[in-house]
């Protein structure tokens, strides 16, 4: 049974086809990576995973339940979780606090409105081991307003990470990092143990090469080359996509 | 331990004069705007529950506010008690506004101001044409406060004292919704609301009870503007106490607790002082909307707050910087790494 | 029988006028996405401008017009030195909007007083016409017709013209309308202006119709709401559908349910709401 599959995916917008006829099987534990140039379909199939985005046909599987009509947040509670290729945190909030709103997604205590959520202690701790997965746990009480963007990238996995999800989505975490951070963030996400299945978004090859076991290449929504790293590299088509015809 | 911060001090010097407001105030004529102060803030907290909490502008919360007291006073006028008056009252603003959320939330953002705005106008226009029902213009008198536990209502000290009462409940309770897990949802589906579904919330549902909770407290409010008046009219369901009340919010500022307090008190003042020179107030009313929304949209209370920061940076030197109080009002916004380094990742074995 | 045909005629006459208003707000929430909380006041200050006008023994579309241009350059001097600066932001620019309504009301009462004013139908539009054995009052017939050719006017303007055009593209997309060399910000004076213009020869039409009165702003209002709401935002036809489709309800549903006139206006929107969100031709409202 796959940890994630995706058949016969198809999505249009008006005339534009952002996905045609995605097929797309990944097994428990793999490292997958997707990559294609820019404007091929790879944000649009993470959001129709997640269910931002309604497929106009096809099907999603997710560890062999169908979850092509469940709503979205009810993916996030069967253990899918994203990164966002933008940053989207919660601003005017520590870092902290973004992380105990990971974690806070999953727990029936989301609905308490008598409690305080500072004498949390428990969920306070979970979310402080999930920064100290990313190295951030010392700054935990800072405002997100005031960290860099290389440590808001490591906010974001913490709290995919958080979330302990069994499927986790990686939208281009390494855009817009030097190479320090890059090769930090690598590490993070190589550590991430086999229980978990990644598939991963990314343009900057160096990086992403390494973590991937398996690599699909999409361009105008549909895979053109799937295989290992090494088929796909010496794939035909490939050149084809990236240098053009 | 209870460590005594300034905030602390402030709040309990503040509940001793209020508590201890009409003897200091001497004049009934003040003790009633302090009441009139008082139950104000109880609809400015509320809506401030949805403008600065749940992200979400209201133009429909005097509908919800008049609904309760409507209902009141038409029961009274039947016959009923108070007490049964009270609670038929709350529970029929309590399914309107259910109504009223399910209809809201449709849409969001402006859409959302909207359809509050068309249901508030709505409400308005039964409250003045259904004159068999409302008695239209004329409004509605009731002949009596009610006397909880026996004791009157009627001077104006007394009735100080139990809006007063009303008033700390609601603000206690807004407290705790605030600082609870699902006051902390609620902020988050106003910042981040595609974000907040993707991590589990139930955003349609969080903001759904949010409204109900604010249309309760706004009902308490109504009950206190009818018992204050004894009389309720149309011309408190009309545009204008809408925008009061989100005028009271947003000059106080949203998003922190005491900024509508302060709003409330603002208006409420304006509105007895100006009303006794001019009988323009709505004309000065849209004066200081404009002047307030293109000179200090943050409302006075954080714009203060702002500048007390800035004047104790100043004064004690090197910020210690407050990151641990979950502070309403923004952080300001510094540029990405400024001044903070790259925080080490643990070291790994190889 | 006389009734209803009376009631349908002015219910068609309401509905010319619904146009008239709505037919701006549609087209600034559109282009500007901001739904103008003082377009009532346009309407409404526009009527008493008009009717003024009259009472000096103005010509009936002079009056019409004239205020439509007073008030097209009012609303255009409160876009370009107001509203522009709080551009991009939403809900500020409809809080102002708001507060102008406030003022614009008081203003009124004070410049009008508080009576109701209600010019006598200009004599060459008065009488009734004969169609088909059926006598309809003239004027309510030439405020349909006025109406009519206006939303003709209208689609061509936005649908034929490279101002139309312009405008159709900043409606869709602002930035993108800016990187492509639109100057939107002026396209906002304009049809902000426009719709000001709209709704004032609105009011002049309907003065002899509906008289001006205090309060007239805040009645106008909320139906243009509801006529927008049902319609869908920044379709021309949507506002002219929604329009047609209040005028009866209002008017029949006074005449059979006085009391309940307003929640018979509450039905069609709460159904659109439910079913339909986005209107009955626009697009969703976000």
């Amino acid at each position: 049974m796959s940890a994630l599959a995706v058949a016969g995916l198809d999505k249009s917008f008006g005339g534009l086809r952002v996905a045609s006829n995605v097929n797309l099987s990944v097994e428990p534990g793999e490292r997958r990576l997707v990559i294609g140039p820019n404007g091929a379909g790879k944000t649009t199939l993470f959001n129709l995973i997640t269910g931002e985005l309604a497929p106009d046909r096809g099907t999603i599987t997710l560890n062999g339940r169908d979850i092509t009509r469940a709503p979205s947040r009810r993916r996030a509670h069967m253990g899918l979780a994203r990164t966002y290729q933008i940053i989207t945190l919660f601003p005017r909030d520590t870092i902290l606090h973004n992380v105990m709103l990971a974690l806070l997604g999953l727990s029936p205590l989301r609905w308490n409105a008598l409690v305080p959520l500072a004498g949390q202690h428990q969920l306070a701790e979970r979310a402080r081991a999930a920064l100290a997965r990313v190295g951030l746990d010392s700054i935990a009480e800072r405002p997100l307003a005031q960290t860099s963007y290389g440590e808001r990238r490591r906010v974001e996995i913490a709290m995919a990470l958080a979330q302990e999800p069994k499927v986790l989505l990686l939208d281009e975490p390494f855009a817009g990092l030097s190479i320090d951070e890059r090769r930090d963030i690598q590490r993070l996400l190589a550590d991430i143990p086999r229980e978990v299945t990644m598939v991963m978004i990314e343009h900057n090859m160096d990086v992403a090469l390494e973590l991937a076991d398996r690599i699909t290449l999409l361009h105008f929504g549909e895979v053109i080359v799937e295989g290992t790293r090494a088929e796909v590299v010496a794939d035909q088509r490939t050149r084809e996509v990236y240098l053009g015809s | 331990m209870i460590r005594l911060a300034p905030r602390h001090l402030a709040v309990a010097a503040a509940l001793a004069l209020l508590l201890t407001l009409p003897a200091w105030v001497g004049n009934s004529y003040y003790v009633n705007i302090a009441s009139q102060i008082l139950l104000w803030a109880v609809l400015a907290l509320a809506l401030n529950v949805l403008v600065g909490y749940a992200g979400l502008v209201s133009l429909g919360h005097a509908g919800l506010f008049a609904m309760a007291g409507y209902t009141a006073a038409l029961l009274i006028g039947a016959g009923h008690g108070h007490l049964a008056a009270d609670a038929a009252a709350l529970a029929v603003t309590l399914a309107t506004t259910a109504v009223f959320a399910v209809l809201a939330l449709r849409a969001t953002g402006i859409g959302f101001l909207m359809i509050t705005l068309a249901i508030g106008q709505i409400l308005w226009g039964i409250a003045y044409r259904w004159a068999s029902l409302t008695n239209g213009d004329n409004g509605i008198n009731v002949g009596s406060r009610p006397a909880p536990f026996g004791l009157s209502l009627a001077g104006a000290g007394a009735f100080y004292y139990a809006t007063l009462v009303v008033f700390l409940l609601a603000v206690a309770s807004m407290a705790m919704l605030v600082r609870s897990p699902f006051g902390a949802s609620l902020a988050g589906t106003r910042d981040q609301p595609r974000r907040m579904t993707a991590l589990g919330y139930n955003v349609w549902l969080i903001r759904f009870l949010a409204i109900l909770f604010s249309g309760l407290w706004s009902g308490v409010a109504g009950l206190l503007f009818l018992y204050y008046n004894q009389f309720i009219s149309p011309q408190v369901v009309a545009l204008t106490t809408s925008a009061e009340a989100l005028l009271m919010v947003i000059s106080g500022g949203s998003g922190t607790l005491l900024g509508p307090i302060f709003g409330a008190a603002i208006v409420v003042i304006m509105k007895n002082v100006v009303s006794a020179y001019v009988e323009r107030w709505n004309l000065v009313l849209g004066l200081i909307f404009i002047l307030i929304i293109s000179f200090m949209p943050e409302g006075l209370v954080p714009g203060s707050a702002r500048l007390w920061r800035a004047a104790r940076q100043r004064l004690i030197g090197e910020a210690r910087r407050d990151g641990a109080s979950r502070a309403p009002s923004r952080a300001p916004a510094e540029p990405a790494g400024a001044r903070t380094p790259l925080a080490p990742l643990p070291e790994r074995g190889p | 029988m006389s009734l209803w045909l009376t009631l349908a005629v002015n219910s068609i006459a309401l509905g010319g006028l619904l146009f008239l208003l709505s037919s701006g707000f549609s087209l600034i929430f559109g282009l500007m996405r901001i739904p103008n909380l003082m377009h009532g006041s346009f309407f409404m200050l526009g009527a008493y401008l008009g009717v003024t006008l009259l009472w000096q023994g103005v010509n009936f579309w002079l009056a019409a017009l004239a205020s439509a241009a007073a008030m097209a350059v009012i609303g255009g001097l409160i876009e370009r030195f107001l509203l522009r600066r709080l551009e991009g932001q939403v809900l500020p620019q409809v809080l102002l909007t708001l507060g102008f309504a406030f003022i614009v009301g008081d203003v009124c009462l004070m410049l009008w007083t508080g009576d109701p004013w209600q010019p006598a139908t200009p004599d060459h539009l008065r009488g009734v016409v004969q169609v088909a054995g059926l006598y309809f009052p003239l004027f309510r017939l030439v405020i349909v017709m006025v109406a009519v050719a206006i939303a003709a006017a209208l689609w061509l303007l936005v649908d034929w013209t490279r101002l139309g055009a312009m405008i159709r593209a900043g409606v869709d997309d602002a930035p993108i309308a800016r990187v492509v060399g639109i100057k939107v910000s002026q396209l906002f004076t304009l049809v902000f202006a426009l719709g000001a213009a709209l709704a004032a020869f609105g009011g002049v039409m309907g003065a002899p119709y509906l008289s001006v009165y205090p309060g007239l702003d805040f009645e106008m209002l909320p139906l243009a709401l509801i006529v927008v709401i049902l319609g869908g935002i920044g379709s021309l036809l949507g506002a002219l559908v929604g329009s047609f489709l209040i005028g009866f309800l209002y008017n029949f549903g006074q005449a059979m349910f006085p009391d309940l006139a307003y929640v018979i206006l509450f039905l069609p929107m709460l159904l659109i709401l439910v079913l339909r969100p986005q209107g009955l031709f626009g697009r969703v409202v976000s």
